[in-house]
Formats: C-alpha cells, structure tokens, sequence
C-alpha cells in the first residue's frame, strides 16, 4: 500500500498521513516507515482523534476523547487518511470534517486495511489492503501488534456479537 | 409522590457495571459535594482535549449539534455567561441567553414557570445563575431539565472550582498535596464552599481565613461541625505561610449592608494579598481570584497583575472547562435516554438476555 | 334521644380512666361507663375492639385561613382536616385577611364554625390591630364575643411596650395573651435554623438565640406585670431552661410545642427522612421547602430537649401550628417558598413514633393534646367526665398507613411527612355525639 501512495501522488512531496485514532495509527506509522525506507524520504506522520466529530453522541454512544498530533500545518498538502476498517463510512466523514477544521489540505485520500462493504454515505477508499465481504450483522476487527499483541483480521458471527457501549479506558 | 432522591441529584445509583463512563448516570451539576474523584478527573482530562480545540484556526467541533443550551442568568454576570455561551458554541449547540431583567420574569413569572416553558420550547440543558441557594435543585427536581448551576446564592458554583482545579494543575503540574488558601469573604461565597469540596476530593488541603464577621457562623463557633473539608485561621500573616496557592475572594460590597465590615481599610490592612504576604508563601505559589478583582482591597494591583497571578489563565481555561462540562453531561445524559428507551421497549418478562455492557 | 354504645374499646381518659370499657353517649353527652356484659338499647353501636376511645383532641394553634386566604383553607375544609386527624375543636389564629381584631370578626369565624359543623372553631383575636404591632386591639371586647386568646402568631408582638400592655390587659379578660417569640433582628431574614445544615446549604439560618432573647423578654415582662403568657410554639433547649425557672418562679406562664418539633430536625430540609450516608453527609440535597417552618426545624439536641420536657409535664400542650400553603407557596426556591407544615392529619401518627420509641406513653400523649390543653386555655372539653360533651376519638394504634398528601382534607398538601409510613390513625371522630368522621367514609 505505501508504494500505491507514492505511486499515485507522484513522490512523497507534500504528502502527509493522518492515523485515525485507535488502530488506524499504529498503520499510519507503518507506512510511514515503509516509506522511509523505500523513498529514502521522512513523510510526516499524525494521529487523528475524530470522537467530537462522530454523530452518534447523541445516539448515546460515549467514548473517552484522546490527543490528536498533527506535526504540519495540513493546509495544502496531500492528506491521505489511514484506517483499519472501512464500514458505513461516518467515520470517515467526520474524519474529513475534522480535518478541514484544522486547514485547508489540498487533497484528501483514504487508505484502509480492510474494507467491509455496506456503505452508508457516498465514499469510497483510494487504498484498500483487501475487500472482506460480511454480513451486515456480523463484527470485523482488525488487531495490531503494536496494541493487541499480534496481527489479525477477526470476524465475528452475530451470536457472539455483543453490542458494547462501555468505557475502555485509555491510561 | 415525589422523584426519589438520588433521581433529583447528580447521579442516579446504579449497580456497578465492569466499565463504566465515570459520568454514567449524571443528569445534573449542580454541586461538586457529590462528584467522585475519577467525574472530576474526568473533566480535567477532557478540558484537555477543548483546549486543544480552542487552540485551532476554528475553535469549533459539532458533537453537540442539535441540542439547545440555554443561559437563564438572574444575576448580572458577564465572563461567565459569555464562557458558557461561548462553551456551548464552541461545540455547535444552539444557545439563548435570557437576562432577569427585560424578560418576563420581571412580570412576576416564577422560576419553575420560565423553566417549563423554557423546556416545552425544546431547551435540554440549563445553565442557572439565580440569587437563592438551591434554586437549580428545584429546577431539576420539578422538571426534566438537565440543569448546570452556574452559581445559586451562597452556595456553590462547580463550574468555577473545575477551573480553578484545572488552573492549578496546569501551572504547578498536580493538586494532590497541595496547600490551597482561601481568603476572605467565605460567608457569602460559593466559590470558596465548591472549590473546598473539588480541591479536598482531589487531594489537596485547604484553609478558609478571614475576619469573623465574614465567615460562615458555624466556622466560627462550631468548628467541628463545619460541613465542609477546610480548616479555619482567622490570622493571615499566620495561615499564608509556605501555602502552595493563594485566592483571595471578592469582598462583596454588594452584600455589604454596613454592619458585618466595618471598614474596607483594615479588612485590607489584615486581609488583603500584598507583595509582603506573597513572600511569605511556598517559592512557587500561585494567586487566583474568581474576579472581578478590588484592587487595593482584597488584592494589590501588582500582585493581582504580576507574574505569579494566574487570573487570566483562569478565565481562558474557564471556557475549555465548560466546554467539558457541557459535552460529559450530554453525553451522560443521551446515554441514559436511549438506555431507558430501550429497556421500556424490551417485552415485560425476559430473562437470561444478552445486556450491553450497561445497566440502566 | 339518642343512644350510642362504644363497645369493647381501651378508654383512655386522662387522669381518671384507662381501661378497657364500653362508653355510653346520651344526647351527644357522655352519660357513663357500663361491662361489656350489660345488656342495654341502643340506637347505634360502634365494635372499638383493639382499638383506643379518648377524648377529642383539641388543638390550640391553628390557622383556618379565611378570611381572605380562602385558596390556602377554609374553615369548612379546616375542619373536615381536624376531624379526619382526631381533632373535635381548634383555636384558629387571627392572621387572616382581615385580621381578626373586633368582636365582629370573631363572631365571623364562630359562625363559619358553626355552619361547618364538624370541629368546634374557637377564634383567638389579635394583640395588635392588623397586626401591625402599633395600636393594641380591644381584646376585652374580643374575649366578651369569645375569642379564647391573643396572638399576632406569623409574627412576634416585637415592642416591649406594646407586649407589657397587653399582658396587662390580660388580667382584666382573663385570656393568655401568646407570643410567637422571635426577635427578626435577630433572625435577620433566616430561613432555617443557623446552624452547620444552613451553611452546607448556603441558606440564612435564625439563630436560637431569636427565640430564646424574646422568650426571656416576655417572662420578665408576665413576671413584672403579673399577666397571662402563653409561649407558641418553642423549639429549643434555651426556651425549655426559661420556662422550667418561669414555672419554679411560680409565674402565670404555659407553653406549647408542635408535633413536627418533637419528631424532626434540620436534616429534614436537606433531604426528605433527614437520611446521611456512610459519612454522616446528607445521601442526596433537596432543599425541600416542605420542611420550612417557623421557629425552624432544629437539632436533634433541642428535638430531645423538648420531648423530655413534654414527658416531665413542663410543656403544657401539643399544638399542631397547621398552616396550610398552596402548592405555588412551595414549589419554589427555599428562600421564597412559604413558613409552614399541613399538620392536623398527621399529628397522631407524628406523636405516635414517640411512642413506639419508648420516650412518651401513649396516656401522657393523649393528655397533652386534650386535657391539658383545655386546662391552658380554659375550655370545657377534653374528658370523657360524665356530663361532658361527647367529644370522642376512636383510634386505631396499631394501624400502619402511607401519608399521602394529595388526598388530604386539608387544602394545605405541604408536608415533609409525604410518602413515609406512620403507625397510629384516626378510626373515628364524634362531635357532639355526631359522627363527624369515619375512616374509609366519605
């Protein structure tokens, strides 16, 4: 995926990743070493909480808020998004309206891990690591080394979902 | 029959659940006395997050798009009607602002009338400030307002504690431990009443001194039955000593009726904030004042605009702080609303059901 | 003629009678006391089995409201509240709009009383016209057209000048002259007791000291003058030291106290059931305005004071103080809500905890709400005398009921008593040998 990155914007010139906050970070900073590696070139890397953009407060979801880190000023430059799992998409919208609050980037592209169907907005991602076709009760995660101990995609079948609204607290 | 108690108040008591929002079941703020520690930390960590916020070219998220703020203030009060205007702004509520006068509650409408109507107009969240203590709790308890008391008569303002705590933390880096001072007009002051009970719940030790004349009766002559967490010295040049942080309070010349203060001149002489005392405090002490400032009575005016007055920061924070304050509660409060809609929705007998992870 | 027997019942007349006896009603006179045994003709019969039959209870403090205040009570619906709470005569204050200060305004509210015709209305005038405190009132006309006292109750009489005269005045008609004994210099504009609970709340509080100073006043002004003092409604242990000296000093001085002070304390106001938790904090702050009364609702070392005097026989009566608000009046903040309890329904059941913690009998209770008060003021009611009117109360203390206020037969729904469980309730009242009331009736 970090080639296609390059490859598509041309060179890693003005080109900023954005980690959406929890998983989509540690990817972030995959790529982001990926990159340097290849290229040569450090390609500034941030993480992004977009838990006051959501539009489910309301809807009773309440999670704790986290640090956002955005090492460059995002106005025009080359955003490209990182998350793990793309779903309806209300993530991402907020993510894009988070991010114009914070400037006026140049272009925004989305890089995800996993995509699971079932859009509910318009969007689409520029990246995709693979398609995972599920069922809309169905749960897909994805786990990372760097915060769950090893790599994995995990699907669950509705029986064991458990719809959670509880507090994971971050220390 | 009435709502049961702990309905009216703060926090409705449910059965612990494995992980829990701190503010879980909270449908008010009306005092900090029934605040645990981790609702309190939970505020400062997320002011944090609004300060960042606050921060940026736009100072503004849309979480609280939708829901209406309304600021019904009977007393005058501007920095901290426009910190919660702004608060709630800031975090894309609509706002209405109603002043006691030129509204008709000069017509003689009666608080829990302007509330009623206020609500049936699709108000969610009230912010009060009201000359008789206690007047948010009937807020809450008559109707289903969720209620911010912005400060009610002499008895508190939890908003101004929050800040004040976080103020704290952000310049001298904890609070645990501390030895906070507060000087001066404690009869009459529900600032001092909330920030002994935020300061002693999250760790820090804290004095009320000052004449006798302007201290609650009980401190004076019934010490051990003072209700709040704060020890008492009339002496200041004796209580100022090696002290952490100091906040002299407004002597309120408003309330003044003549007979309790004799003179503004030897209050000043015995009890005002002056570059001598402030010497006498810890090295890195720091002075705070809820304002607005009499300058030369309470405070000189160089100690209230020198290097280690932090007054200003006060007000900056005090937006952030609300900022929290408005967002934790809706959150709590939207929570419990779907959760009661979902639990009235299940078929009268089921058991043995897969829950969520909370219990209404 | 008209002939009732209260069969099997504990009569209860203070003094002279506990035991379980059939009482005999001739003409809504008590005409005697007969065996079960007896056999007899009667024109009604009514089973007290396991129940107590006592005297009426008479109350000496209670405001009626009208005229003037009709929204708050009538004295038809007054009554109907005395009666359903064991009450067969009350003495209605004169803080009515008007007040009551002429022999017209007098005879006005005995004859609502009458046209009523549940619980006999005794009126008491005013000290001062309109109570104003300036001019004193013609209380001797007022006792010739049958007021049973004096009182500015709601307020204090608060010139010492004003207080002397009527204590003298007292000695030509005879009548008590009763003090609300509060010095507002000194209450300044308080809403509750001063105390540790007022400063929690960030209320202004009235110090003991406004009672006990104008109490001292007006013992010294009796002693001086040589008249009739009744003092209303005394709250704490400072009033009870006054009084037990006035009464070694062999002064002409009574005095009463309320049920709602014998059976709650300040606590009340920061949370219905006055309820701490673990910490002795207050489990959750209410302010409720239900508890604001005047003289406030003080500690629990007055509440105990107070209740020891009653056991002693210091305190000469339990007066209920019903002051009856509407629910605007207390569905408000505490510093505007109204000064007062809707007591008369509750008041055996109140006195009744008193009783069940082993602190008074259940006689000496009775007593003090039917003999002794007729003895303060000089009313011919309050015993079961052969001869006397058929005043009587059927109770049942063993009952155990849920006070709901809204279907009280008072106007006045405010008390803090809402919703708690009392033990001690009203099974019937006669007036004048009538049923005036029967539980479960209409």
């Amino acid at each position: 995926m970090a080639h296609e990155i390059v490859e598509q914007n041309g060179g890693v010139d003005s080109l900023i990743l954005l980690g959406l906050r929890t998983r989509g970070v540690p990817l972030a900073h995959r790529i982001e070493r990926a990159i340097a590696a290849f290229e040569q070139a450090d390609v500034p890397c941030g993480e992004l909480d977009i838990t006051l953009y959501r539009d489910d407060l309301l809807a009773g979801q309440v999670r704790p808020l986290q640090e956002s880190f955005l090492p460059t000023d995002v106005t025009d430059m080359k955003v490209v998004l990182v998350d793990d799992v793309l779903f309806t998409g209300r993530t991402i919208r907020a993510a894009l309206d988070a991010v114009m609050d914070y400037g006026r980037p140049r272009s925004i592209e989305l890089a995800v891990l996993v995509d699971r169907g079932h859009r509910e907005l318009p969007l689409r991602a520029n990246y995709v690591g693979k398609n995972v076709p599920s069922s809309r009760d169905e749960s897909v995660s994805v786990r990372v080394t760097e915060i769950d101990g090893n790599d994995e995609v995990v699907i669950m079948r509705s029986a064991e979902v458990r719809e959670s609204r509880t507090w994971r607290s971050v220390s | 029959m009435l709502k049961t108690s702990a309905a009216v108040n703060g926090h409705v008591t449910t059965p612990s659940a494995v992980e829990r929002h701190p503010w879980t079941g909270r449908r008010h703020v009306l005092d900090l006395d029934d605040f645990s520690r981790d609702e309190i930390e939970e505020v400062l960590r997320t002011a944090d997050r609004m300060k960042d916020v606050l921060a940026r070219p736009i100072r503004r998220v849309p979480s609280l798009r939708g829901r209406t703020i309304v600021n019904l203030f009977y007393e005058a009060s501007t920095r901290t009607r426009v910190s919660f205007e702004l608060a709630a702004k800031n975090l894309g509520a609509d706002v209405v602002n109603i002043a006691a006068s030129g509204s008709s509650v000069e017509k003689g409408e009666t608080l829990l009338d302007t509330a009623r109507t206020l609500r049936g107009l699709g108000a969610d969240i009230m912010v009060l400030r009201h000359p008789d203590s206690g007047a948010p709790y009937t807020v809450a308890r008559h109707t289903d307002l969720s209620v911010v008391n912005a400060g009610d008569g002499l008895h508190a303002h939890p908003t101004q504690a929050l800040l004040d705590a976080y103020t704290i933390r952000e310049r001298i880096g904890r609070i645990e431990g501390l030895r906070v001072l507060i000087v001066g007009d404690i009869l009459h002051s529900r600032v001092a009443r909330s920030n002994a009970w935020c300061l002693a719940r999250l760790g820090a030790d804290v004095t009320f001194c000052g004449p006798p004349a302007l201290l609650p009766p009980t401190s004076v002559s019934d010490h051990d039955r003072a209700p709040w967490p704060a020890r008492v010295d009339l002496h200041l040049d004796h209580a100022v000593e090696g002290v952490d942080v100091i906040m002299p309070l407004r002597v309120q010349l408003e309330r003044q009726d003549g007979s309790r203060l004799a003179s503004l001149r030897s209050y000043a002489r015995d009890y005002g904030i002056n570059r001598a005392r402030l010497a006498r405090a810890a090295s890195h002490a720091i002075v705070m004042h809820p304002g607005p400032m009499n300058e030369g009575v309470e405070i000189d005016a160089d100690v209230a605009h020198g290097d280690r007055s932090v007054v200003q920061q006060q007000v900056t924070n005090g937006v952030a702080v609300r900022m929290a304050v408005l967002y934790l509660l809706t959150a709590a409060v939207r929570a419990a609303a779907v959760t009661d809609a979902e639990e009235a929705q299940k078929p009268a007998a089921k058991s043995g059901n897969a829950t969520n992870g909370r219990k209404a | 003629m008209t002939r009732i027997r209260i069969r099997n019942g504990r009569v209860i007349d203070p003094t002279r009678r506990d035991e379980v006896i059939d009482l005999v009603i001739v003409d809504g006179r008590v005409d005697g006391f007969i065996a079960a045994s007896e056999t007899g003709e009667f024109d009604r019969e009514i089973d007290a089995r396991g129940f107590v039959v006592a005297p009426g209870f008479v109350d000496l403090h209670t405001h009626l409201r009208e005229p003037g205040f009709e929204d708050k009570e009538t004295v038809a619906t007054g009554v109907m509240a005395a009666v359903a709470g064991g009450f067969t005569t009350v003495c209605a204050m004169p803080n009515t709009n008007p007040t009551l200060d002429t022999a017209g305004d007098i005879e006005f509210v005995l004859a609502a009383g009458r046209k009523a015709g549940k619980a006999r209305v005794i009126p008491l005038g005013t000290v001062t016209r309109g109570e104003a405190g300036k001019e004193l009132s013609d209380t001797a006309e007022m006792a010739a057209a049958g007021a049973v006292a004096f009182s500015d109750d709601g307020k204090p009489v608060y010139d010492a000048r004003m207080m002397r005269y009527a204590l003298s005045e007292s000695l030509r008609h005879g009548k008590p002259v009763v003090n609300h004994c509060e010095d507002p210099a000194i209450a300044d504009g308080g809403v509750m007791n001063e105390g540790p609970v007022s400063d929690l709340l960030g209320l202004k509080g009235m110090s003991r000291a406004a009672e006990d100073v104008m109490v001292a006043r007006d013992i010294e002004l009796a002693r001086h003058t040589g008249g009739r003092l009744h003092l209303a409604h005394i709250s704490t242990e400072g009033s009870i030291r006054l009084l037990r000296r006035a009464k070694r000093d062999g002064l002409a001085v009574t005095a009463e106290v309320t049920p709602h002070h014998l059976t709650l304390t300040e606590d009340w106001v920061v949370a219905p059931g006055g309820q701490k938790n673990g910490e002795g904090r207050p489990a959750a702050v209410q302010y409720d305005t239900r508890a604001k009364v005047n003289p406030p609702l003080r500690r629990e070392e007055d509440r105990q004071a107070l209740i020891a005097a009653v056991a002693e026989g210091l305190i000469d009566a339990i007066a209920t103080d019903h002051a009856p608000h509407r629910s605007i009046d207390k569905d408000c903040t505490f510093d505007e809500a109204a000064f007062g309890i809707s007591g008369l329904e509750t008041t055996l059941g109140s006195l009744m905890k008193l009783v069940e913690a082993g602190q008074l009998t259940l006689p000496d209770v009775i007593r003090r709400i039917t003999l002794d008060p007729c003895r303060t003021f000089g009313l011919p009611f309050g015993s079961l005398a052969v001869g006397a009117p058929a005043d009587i109360v059927i109770m049942d203390p063993e009952a155990s009921w849920t006070v709901d206020a809204s279907s009280f037969h008072s106007k006045g729904k405010n008390t803090p008593l809402d919703g708690h469980t009392l033990r001690g309730q009203v099974v019937m009242t006669l007036v004048d040998g009538r049923v005036a009331y029967e539980r479960g009736g209409a």
